[in-house]
């Protein structure tokens, strides 16, 4: 914090040069004398970065820079990989109260077909405003009903679904049934949203448990006769085609992910459980805000989740007053693999936080760091071009003036897809036309006599 | 056996009186006293609740609670200016204009979230009426006594009156607008009925106010002169005419900002913070020729369209133009770490540690006028501090304890993890309460809020968290 004019005066300079170059371009570049965060190889202390095309492709204290490169000095300053929130609806919605605006919930309760991908703007206003704080990728998730749809991992810079797309990361959500006691969760413990009704929940929940199996069963079926008529169509009729159906088939084929929504302690049981039995091949638990109080069942059962966020109160009036800033760390410490997601849609920007919390209430720098990077990017499979700064790694990283996770950090530069992404955000220009609004007026303007 | 008797009075006769609950002695702190400096390796002694001395190497009263700080830092409690915790209910939304109103009927100090604040550090909480009437109710400002059971015992004693205005989407909504959400077609349902509403209760008001002064001096001289007739609502209004009454004012839109202030202006009103005021910094030069204030959120944006062309930016801006600025909190999560939302301002406008620091402390006591006893470490003001392991600006930063009154409130370290005052009878073993950010659930809290604004859903104790933004 006493580095603050430093801080301010190489964000000016920086600024100076976007402004004369606002268009984001790919090339040659190489960050020098930098400290280098690989997260999968340690530090390197003044070390050389370069960057071609969309990749990086050297990483090191003795580096050949090739001629012609564009040399950006990071003395002072530190490169990391660009960040991962592991759940958003980021591109999905504008203004929360606009419905018009709001793409993330379709009609009914079983639409897996839906796909993120397909509604998520690039050009949402949130999106520069997210990238400033480091983050370069998301998972962006639809939501509501049973099976919501499938959600993306973009990158945030592109102009369409295919230059956005990260990987082919794509995850089909599970909302996993929840047995609702007085207040239900997100409601209001009895009040006008505490989903108060006449039935019985042990019924409802029953309902649900049964609903989901059939669904499932469904799903098996389908792709059985599937499967059927592909190896051998021959004088066969071609099986009726059922969209949500089509949409679970990756997941019985073990090729996506099944993203599994679930926060209380008997649910994630429940989850555990049916997973289990219902052999998913690929799965990963989303939100396990309650996943301390089983954390030895999630690494006995091997599951990965995707944890978060941590800026939240305790799931129930009786717990520590902490227990959402720690439930990462203690999940952790178990060995259950995590990774760190913040749940926003605008301010996905406070995923560094969320992790600088995580790692304060005992997960610890290094692991919180591993948690918005490398971990995700291994728990879908794309590590091989995500998540740290290593030689064929796609080019996702950033430059900050010092701890990205610390609330005074500043985000220098950021690459997305070897892209030198301007940081403007229409937040910086409205602190840029406000400041000092009136430094263009000549003489202050004059004040009418009322009843005109 | 007497003598004995003798040295124990005389050693007390020494130290003027015997310890209470209200003295500690915090030692070797880092002191971040916000109006003098920052105070390394320095003793803050707290006698009967109030900050009595302030140095190094502090002779200790004998028989005090001494608190090793070492390598701590301690800042004044940290005040909340917008907050709806402690409150069993919180919007009368049955008319446009409900003065009469007032939160201090509704505080309930079985909240689980006054303690939730108090270990994020907070001390005093500005607990609002909700935002669907121009003119809403009376707000409360509380000290977190958390386990007193007697509302009346949070009270802040000798804090100035407030009320709440709201402005905008809300109040039209809530009154004007037909439809599924809720308005019942009477005025306001646009900006321009909003001012209309407060100009006609600020005439309204004015007329009662004269009419009863008229009345009050003829009676002195004609006993038999007849008094104009009470009226609870306008005796608010009258009130916030003399100055008794701080507005505080739910806002977005610079425009309707800018409005209040000629409204106010008109009538003579010259206190005024205007609460959210995402849009703020657009009129900033005004604001502060005006002298009024701001309290904001440190990021909260596009939740609704009237909060769509916001910066994070705007508290540094505010700041930068010389309005008082604050940041609140609006919210039972977020009440918890304001230290880091004052720290986004470092980010966000490079604000230094003082000037950061001053937006949850002397500034919003400066807004509830509560700035002679709270918001800074000063000697003679309350012993209401809070003790971080690290500097509270940063993002690692771990709130340890908690005084209100010179009385701890609030210890990381020996505190039981179940705080709750009252366990219900009725609740069962796995009873599921709020996920309080909400976010995740219902596309932003601020929908139910909305939803509480247009329906006056009570806020039950464990929706302590739903804002009124």
């Amino acid at each position: 914090m006493n580095l603050l004019l430093t801080i301010v005066l190489a964000f000016l300079t920086l600024f100076q040069q976007q402004e004369q170059e606002q268009k984001a371009r790919q090339g040659t570049y190489a960050i020098t004398n930098a400290r280098i965060e690989t997260v999968s190889d340690g530090t390197i202390e003044n070390g050389t970065i370069v960057i071609q095309g969309d990749r990086i492709i050297a990483v090191g204290k003795n580096v050949v820079i090739p001629p012609g490169a564009e040399i950006i000095d990071g003395t002072g300053m530190r490169v990391y990989p660009g960040m991962i929130d592991s759940g958003t609806s980021l591109g999905l919605t504008e203004i929360g109260s606009i419905a018009e605006t709001d793409d993330t919930n379709e009609i009914g309760d079983i639409t897996p077909h839906m796909d993120a991908l397909t509604a998520i703007n690039p050009n949402a206003t949130a999106i520069p405003v997210t990238r400033l704080s480091g983050v370069t990728t998301v998972i962006s998730e639809p939501a509501g009903g049973m099976f919501p749809g499938t959600a993306a991992m973009i990158n945030l810079f592109g102009y369409t679904a295919e230059q956005m797309q990260a990987g082919n990361a794509k995850m089909l959500i599970l909302q996993f049934p929840v047995k609702r006691t007085g207040g239900g969760f997100g409601g209001g413990g009895g009040g006008r949203f505490g989903n108060r009704s006449d039935s019985d929940p042990e019924e409802e929940y029953k309902k649900a448990m049964a609903k989901l199996n059939e669904v499932w069963d469904r799903a098996e079926l389908y792709n059985r006769i599937e499967e059927a008529y592909a190896a051998n169509p021959q004088g066969k009729e071609r099986p009726v085609y059922a969209p949500e159906m089509d949409a679970i088939r990756p997941v019985l084929a073990g090729s996506r992910t099944l993203m599994v929504k679930v926060d209380e302690e008997a649910a994630i049981l429940a989850a555990l459980e049916w997973v289990k039995t219902r052999k998913i091949q690929k799965v990963v638990f989303s939100g396990v805000s309650e996943g301390w109080r089983v954390a030895d069942k999630l690494a006995e059962a091997g599951i990965s989740c995707l944890v978060g966020p941590m800026l939240a109160t305790p799931t129930r009036g009786s717990d520590r007053y902490d227990r959402a800033y720690a439930n990462v760390g203690l999940l952790a410490n178990a060995g259950v693999k995590v990774a760190i997601r913040s749940g926003e849609s605008e301010n996905v920007r406070n995923l560094p936080f969320n992790a600088g919390f995580a790692a304060a209430y005992g997960l610890g720098k290094e692991a919180a760091l591993r948690a918005v990077t490398l971990a995700p990017a291994e728990m879908f499979g794309i590590d091989n071009d995500f998540g740290s700064l290593s030689v064929g790694k796609k080019a996702n990283l950033f430059i900050s003036d010092g701890d990205p996770f610390e609330t005074s950090t500043n985000i220098l530069a950021l690459f997305i897809d070897g892209f030198n992404v301007p940081i403007e955000s229409r937040h910086l220009d409205l602190y840029k036309e406000f400041l000092d609004r009136d430094a263009g007026r000549l003489k202050p303007v004059e004040v009418l006599p009322a009843g005109n | 056996m007497k003598i004995k008797l003798f040295i124990v009075a005389l050693g007390l006769s020494l130290v003027g009186h015997s310890v209470s609950a209200q003295d500690v002695l915090i030692r070797h702190a880092t002191v971040l006293t916000i109006t003098k400096g920052t105070l390394a390796d320095t003793d803050v002694l707290i006698r009967d609740g109030i900050i009595a001395e302030i140095g190094k190497g502090l002779r200790a009263p004998r028989g005090i609670e001494e608190v090793d700080a070492t390598g701590q830092f301690l800042m004044p409690g940290i005040i909340d200016a917008h907050s709806h915790i402690a409150l069993s209910s919180v919007n009368e939304g049955s008319s446009p204009v409900t003065a009469e109103v007032t939160m201090e009927d509704v505080v309930d100090p079985y909240d689980i979230g006054i303690y939730r604040a108090l270990a994020g550090g907070v001390t005093t909480s500005h607990t609002m009426h909700g935002s669907a009437n121009v003119i809403g109710g009376q707000n409360e400002t509380i000290k977190h006594r958390y386990g007193k059971t007697d509302p009346d015992d949070l009270r802040f004693v000798g804090a100035p009156r407030t009320i709440k205005f709201a402005l905008g989407e809300n109040p039209t909504r809530s009154h004007g607008r037909r439809g599924s959400q809720g308005g019942g077609g009477i005025v306001p349902a646009t900006r321009m009925g909003v001012e209309q509403v407060l100009r006609s209760s600020f005439e309204n008001g004015k007329r009662y106010m004269e009419a009863w002064d008229a009345y009050r001096l003829a009676v002195k001289t004609n006993p038999r002169a007849v008094s104009p007739e009470y009226n609870d609502r306008l005796e608010v209004m009258a009130d916030i005419l003399r100055g008794e009454i701080l507005v505080h004012c739910h806002s977005y839109r610079a425009d309707e900002i800018a409005m209040l202030m000629r409204v106010l202006k008109d009538f003579g009103v010259t206190k005024v913070t205007f609460q959210h005021a995402n849009e703020a910094f657009k009129v900033a030069p005004e604001l502060a020729e005006f002298g009024a204030s701001a309290s904001v959120f440190a990021d909260w944006w596009s939740y609704k369209m009237e909060v769509y062309y916001s910066t994070a930016y705007n508290a540094a801006i505010l700041m930068r133009n010389g309005v008082l600025t604050s940041i609140n909190s609006d919210s039972g999560e977020l009440n918890r770490h304001l230290y880091h939302e004052a720290a986004k301002s470092q980010r966000y406008g490079g604000l230094t540690d003082d000037e950061a620091l001053s937006m949850i402390t002397i500034n919003p006591a400066t807004q509830l006028g509560i700035q002679d006893r709270v918001g800074s470490i000063e000697i003679g003001k309350d012993g209401d501090v809070a003790l971080y392991d690290s500097h509270p600006l940063s993002v690692y930063a771990i709130p340890m304890q908690t005084y209100v009154d010179g009385k701890k409130y609030f210890d990381r370290l020996t505190d039981a993890d179940d705080m709750r005052i009252q366990v219900s009878p009725t609740a069962s073993f796995s009873s599921y309460e709020t996920q309080i950010t909400g976010k995740d659930h219902f596309h932003g809290d601020n929908e139910i809020i909305d939803f509480e604004d247009l329906f006056g859903v009570a806020a039950e104790a464990t929706t302590s968290t739903s804002t009124s933004n």
